[in-house]
């Protein structure tokens, strides 16, 4: 009967926190948002973060799209030779990049490389006391540091996941004009056929979910980072840890809301 | 003035102020003394609100500081951090300038770099420092910048976290002497948290000791050595045996 309480009580404790971090993770977007209603706005931040949020993660996330685009030419390649189907690779290629693919593996490569750097940026400013020293200085931390970063994901990562995209078709492209023997204007005609505006613009959009997701948990993690290195080693595995489970789960919810029948 | 009026604050169970009641006479500058983790940086982050309190009141001359608009009060304030708190994205010009360049105290970028370089000159470091980032610093360098941002905006108020923690005795000398100049120079309140008693006889008018979240004992530095409180001989002849226990 007591390791039967005992369970419970687990339980209904694990329960509580859950419910208890949703809570104070729905405050901190709801704070972020609010700021951008009101001054100052920091463009140079804002700037600083498109930079290293989007432009810095292009070589990551675009290496990542053109493995993956070729692996999954082979994949649909041997799967289709199956039902005499070969000929599908290109627009596969190109729909499973520009729905799935590209947005979600680009969420997640920027989940690690962003959220990581941002948690640790903030953590160790919130340990050396920089933070205080902004607010000492009359400076709202959210609007100075957590505001421009959530803005510049939201914005950069869908460019991100549209250029991922396009390096994603291409490595289908080489893996199927090199390896698989497919015509290379007969690849490029099959998959501007078959690729629609929507395929493209619904992961864009889910580009913008992941991004804000990604900076989100890298600042909440970040501004509320506890003492010392272990601290913010701890904010920093949170932050990916959180931003990735995230990611995968939103990408299920808008894949509902856009694709299913 | 600044008067605070019992303070209370707890994190979890552990009662860190419990009753911190103090004055500090403008244009005077206060020391509180006083053993690690005894809520010495506390008082100074309760004042400026960047903790709440669980209760009491901070006065700014008669006027209590929830009622006050807050960007005027912080404004009116200057703080030296124990580690500086330099922003480490940003040249040492741009750090000691960062509040004038933005609110209602906004320069020029150039005004800004010219008053930067000029607090720079004051603190005794070389305009060539302006250009530098923080991580290029020494220890003492970088406590001087981060004076030199205490005072960029000429406040009223400047608070001191342990300004010679972690540097050797003769640049702890040094950031003494330059505080003691720059509040008599200023005119400005100060307020200053240390257990390095060089800071003490150097900084302070008025000294006043933390101990079990209650100020012990509060009288004119002069009085310091001769306060026949058994609690403040134990702790400015750093005597291990006493009425403070030495592990806390």
């Amino acid at each position: 009967m007591k390791s039967l309480t005992t369970f419970l009580q687990a339980i209904g404790s694990a329960t509580l926190n859950m419910l208890a971090a949703t809570g104070r993770v729905t405050l901190f977007i709801l704070d972020t948002l609010r700021q951008a209603f009101s001054g100052p706005f920091y463009l140079r931040e804002f700037g600083n973060a498109l930079m290293q949020i989007g432009w810095l993660s292009l070589p990551v996330v675009g290496l990542t799209a053109f493995f993956t685009g070729g692996a999954l030419a082979l994949q649909i390649y041997a799967g289709g030779a199956r039902f005499s189907a070969e000929a599908v690779v290109p627009s596969i290629v190109a729909i499973g990049m520009a729905r799935e693919l590209g947005p979600v593996l680009g969420g997640l490569m920027v989940a690690a490389r962003v959220a990581s750097s941002i948690a640790a940026e903030l953590g160790t400013m919130k340990v050396t006391e920089q933070i205080d020293a902004l607010v000492t200085l009359s400076t709202d931390p959210m609007k100075y540091l957590t505001l421009p970063r959530v803005l510049a994901a939201t914005l950069a990562v869908p460019l991100l996941v549209g250029v991922g995209d396009a390096i994603g078709i291409m490595g289908g492209y080489v893996v199927g004009v090199t390896r698989l023997d497919f015509n290379p204007a007969a690849y490029i005609k099959n998959t501007v056929d078959f690729l629609q505006l929507w395929d493209i613009l619904s992961g864009m959009v889910k580009g913008a979910v992941f991004g804000f997701i990604v900076a989100i948990m890298g600042c909440y993690f970040g501004m509320n980072s506890g003492r010392g290195a272990q601290g913010v080693g701890r904010a920093t595995k949170y932050a990916v840890v959180s931003a990735s489970v995230l990611i995968l789960a939103a990408n299920y919810i808008l894949t509902e809301l856009f694709f299913s029948a | 003035m600044i008067q605070l009026d019992r303070l209370h604050k707890s994190f979890g169970s552990n009662k860190v102020l419990q009753g911190v009641s103090l004055k500090i006479a403008k244009g005077s500058s206060l020391v509180v003394i006083g053993g690690s983790g005894t809520g010495k940086s506390v008082i100074l982050k309760c004042i400026l609100g960047l903790m709440r309190v669980d209760q009491g009141q901070v006065f700014l001359e008669g006027k209590d500081m929830q009622t006050l608009d807050r960007d005027h009060f912080l404004s009116r304030f200057g703080m030296l951090f124990q580690g500086a708190a330099l922003f480490d994205s940003l040249p040492v010009w741009q750090n000691i300038a960062f509040r004038l360049t933005q609110g209602a105290l906004k320069k020029s970028k150039s005004d800004a770099r010219e008053i930067a370089i000029e607090k720079l000159r004051r603190v005794g470091l070389q305009p060539d420092v302006a250009d530098k980032y923080p991580s290029e610093l020494s220890g003492g360098m970088q406590k001087r910048v981060g004076l030199a941002r205490a005072i960029a905006a000429d406040p009223e108020i400047i608070f001191f976290d342990e300004p010679t923690t972690g540097l050797d005795p003769i640049m702890a000398g040094v950031i003494n002497d330059l505080i003691r100049e720059i509040v008599t120079e200023m005119g400005v309140t100060a307020m200053t948290i240390t257990h390095d008693m060089s800071s003490v006889r150097a900084i302070a008018d008025q000294v006043a000791m933390l101990h079990l979240g209650k100020i012990q004992w509060t009288g004119p530095v002069k009085n310091l050595t001769e306060s026949n409180d058994p609690f403040v001989d134990q702790f400015i002849h750093g005597r291990a045996t006493g009425p403070i226990e030495a592990v806390r």
